[in-house]
């Protein structure tokens, strides 16, 4: 990135010293993570190139957005429902929380002994290092798990724009109704801050807009289901990542576009990996930016990751909205039901992310599974020993990994990694 | 002249070397300390050795596949292989080394079904007894044979080396007989072990590796905690290297 946007992030009150380091690090975990690769498709290059102006490029077209009155809202999960956003006239970034920053100021307000994904989103607010959210007019919180929910009452008072939406825990009539009349109250919190009713016509085009973007990547994910890989689960995962951060419609031509490359690669047999190579499946947590630390050691030790369930990717992106509602009302509901079928790990029971799982084991044809769980994240540690059990018995071999965003453990992760690939030759 | 292959295992602890005959006999074994520079350690144990093919394996494998242009094999695979040469028909191995443990449960092939790690510290491994007998005072070589002669155990609740250092110090203190701390430090060991094998395997013979695996205290407390028949092979601490040796004998 060049020096143009030292000023714009001073504006936005970032805290250049500690950005330029993290930048720095980042820069350099990419070189060595993703540009190492070998034979990559050449349809990376645009998510190389959204990547080297993550903190740069995109905030500009962001803030250039907010000249013209259009309202930044920033999200930490999958319930947010962009479709309600971009009908309002707003735009949708994933906040960011993949790398530990500013620790000890974090631990000033978090117990230790909370998981990485939390105390990273405080890190990046607390050090002044994410131009995400101090871009933003809206910064929702939602109640998912019990910490990111208590961790959002500190978060309120760190920032004056905090939405909180309530979120059901079990699948039942009471949950869907609480789901629907906290997408009517976000609906018109999003309209009092842009000034804009939400129409038939606009929530239609919000619907497709989404609707593109998702069927884009679902593309990209049944080409992984080749074998020699087309694609490395590291790029995938990025191409994913960014899906959080870049304009929907942009996003989609540009996964449209390595996808039809990746067609090409499939019918020459043209793969990042050679045939019959291990195929991995990752179930769990989500992965944010900058957070490789699992994919690249898969990827290092003889495996190729094909398919991942986590709310990066398959959880958070695997169905499309109905869009064949004539009313407001109608799409609200076709919106609803989109987001109730998500089967993250607050739900109790949750069996449907265990089919899910299998599914996609089956679909990709994965060797095996890792089970990645970032240290006290509950629900998700929680399910990973019946998950565990459950694909065991229908003879998939399972590696369940718990760690953090730190590298300590890394040498061991290798090892356990290692042995599991060996196991699956 | 027969072909050999070696094996080499660069633990965090200590080093060993195998080198097998093409029929996959020993024909000859080698340890060293590790020290602080594992690298040359490792090329002053294999100087001179003479074999054809050589694969690495043990923590600092990566390491030397870089400076010696190698093969590598994880120790989970090497001590499978290892411990299957001994004891042929076995399915599961403890192995405890100088700064990891792990519980590895086999097919009846004797490929590998499921593996355990201990966590990212070192409790209850080698480096952990090593530092308790020294604050006892006894000889990590006599440390096993002392805590039998022990009547009770002093329970020790903690398992992290530095609480369980000053968990042990204050039982000194109180004037506490240190043969029955030391017990009390091999039951908490076994019973952190005996959980890794059952949650990977659940009947049958047990293969006990690692340098720890020479500790009569813990061959005997494992056997008794599990109820299962502990099989420990002549050199325990060799079963890595020798799984190792093994695997470079079936490279093409």
């Amino acid at each position: 990135m060049s020096e143009d946007y030292r000023g714009m992030w001073k504006d936005l009150g970032l805290d250049l010293a500690g950005h330029d380091a993290l930048l720095g690090v980042l820069s350099g975990a990419y070189r060595d993570i993703f540009l190492s690769q070998k034979n990559r498709p050449e349809g990376m290059g645009y998510f190389d190139f959204v990547m080297s102006e993550v903190h740069g490029l995109r905030i500009r077209e962001l803030l250039d957005e907010k000249k013209t009155g259009r309202k930044i809202i920033g999200s930490y999960c999958v319930f947010v429902p962009e479709e309600i956003v971009l009908a309002a006239n707003a735009t949708l970034v994933g906040l960011c929380s993949g790398a530990d920053f500013a620790m000890s100021e974090v631990e000033k307000l978090l117990p230790r002994n909370t998981c990485a994904l939390i105390k990273s989103s405080f890190g990046f607010k607390l050090g002044k290092v994410c131009p995400y959210l101090e871009s933003a007019d809206m910064i929702v919180g939602e109640n998912t798990c019990d910490g990111k929910k208590k961790a959002y009452e500190s978060l309120g008072h760190l920032v004056n724009n905090l939405f909180v939406m309530d979120l059901p825990q079990v699948k039942s009539e009471q949950g869907r109704a609480l789901l629907k009349s906290e997408y009517q109250r976000f609906r018109t919190a999003v309209e009092a801050l842009t000034g804009v009713v939400i129409t038939v016509e606009s929530l239609m085009l919000a619907i497709q807009t989404v609707n593109a973007k998702r069927a884009a990547i679902h593309r990209l994910y049944s080409l992984r289901k080749a074998d020699p890989a087309p694609i490395s689960g590291l790029d995938a995962l990025l191409a994913n990542q960014v899906f959080f951060y870049d304009n929907p419609a942009r996003f989609t031509d540009s996964v449209n576009k390595i996808c039809d490359e990746l067609e090409k690669r499939i019918a020459e047999k043209n793969g990042v990996f050679p045939e019959k190579t291990p195929r991995i499946l990752i179930s769990g947590c989500p992965q944010a930016v900058p957070n490789w630390k699992l994919p690249f050691i898969v990827e290092t030790s003889g495996a190729v990751i094909v398919g991942e369930e986590s709310c990066v990717e398959e959880r958070g992106t695997r169905n499309l909205t109905d869009a064949s509602g004539k009313t407001v009302d109608e799409m609200m509901e076709a919106i609803v039901d989109r987001y109730y079928q998500v089967d993250c790990a607050i739900f109790t029971p949750n069996p449907q992310r265990l089919e899910h799982i299998q599914e996609m084991a089956a679909a990709y044809k994965a060797d095996g599974v890792i089970h990645y769980g970032l240290q006290f994240c509950q629900p998700y540690l929680m399910e990973s020993i019946p998950v565990e059990k459950a694909l065991e018995e229908k003879n998939i071999p399972t590696l369940r990994i718990e760690t953090d965003y730190s590298m300590e453990d890394v040498g061991q992760l290798k090892t356990r990694i290692e042995a599991f690939v060996e196991q699956l030759r | 002249m027969r072909k050999r292959f070696a094996g080499i295992d660069i633990g965090s602890r200590s080093i060993e070397l195998v080198v097998v005959d093409d029929s996959g006999k020993i024909v000859i074994s080698l340890q060293t300390d590790t020290g602080f520079d594992p690298m040359t350690a490792a090329k002053d144990l294999i100087h001179g050795v003479v074999y054809d093919c050589i694969m690495a394996t043990g923590y600092g494998r990566n390491l030397f596949e870089i400076s010696f242009d190698t093969l590598t094999v994880t120790e989970i695979k090497a001590h499978a292989i290892g411990a299957r040469a001994f004891f042929p028909n076995v399915q599961a191995v403890l192995d405890i080394g100088g700064q990891d443990s792990k519980a590895i449960s086999l097919f009846e092939s004797g490929k590998v079904k499921k593996f355990e790690m201990n966590d990212r510290c070192a409790a209850g491994t080698g480096k952990f007894l090593e530092i308790m007998a020294k604050t006892l005072g006894f000889d990590i070589e006599t440390f096993g044979r002392e805590a039998l002669l022990a009547e009770k155990d002093l329970a020790i609740s903690s398992m992290c080396t530095v609480f369980a250092e000053s968990e042990v110090t204050s039982l000194i203190a109180k004037g506490q007989n240190r043969r029955e701390i030391a017990r009390g430090l091999h039951t908490s060991v076994i019973q952190r072990a005996a959980g890794m094998i059952n949650r990977v395997s659940s009947t049958g013979d047990i293969v006990f590796t690692g340098g720890v695996a020479q500790n009569p205290c813990m061959q005997r407390f494992l056997a008794e905690t599990l109820g299962r028949n502990v099989l420990v092979p002549e050199d325990p601490q060799l079963v890595g290297a020798l799984g190792a040796a093994l695997l470079a004998r079936e490279i093409p």
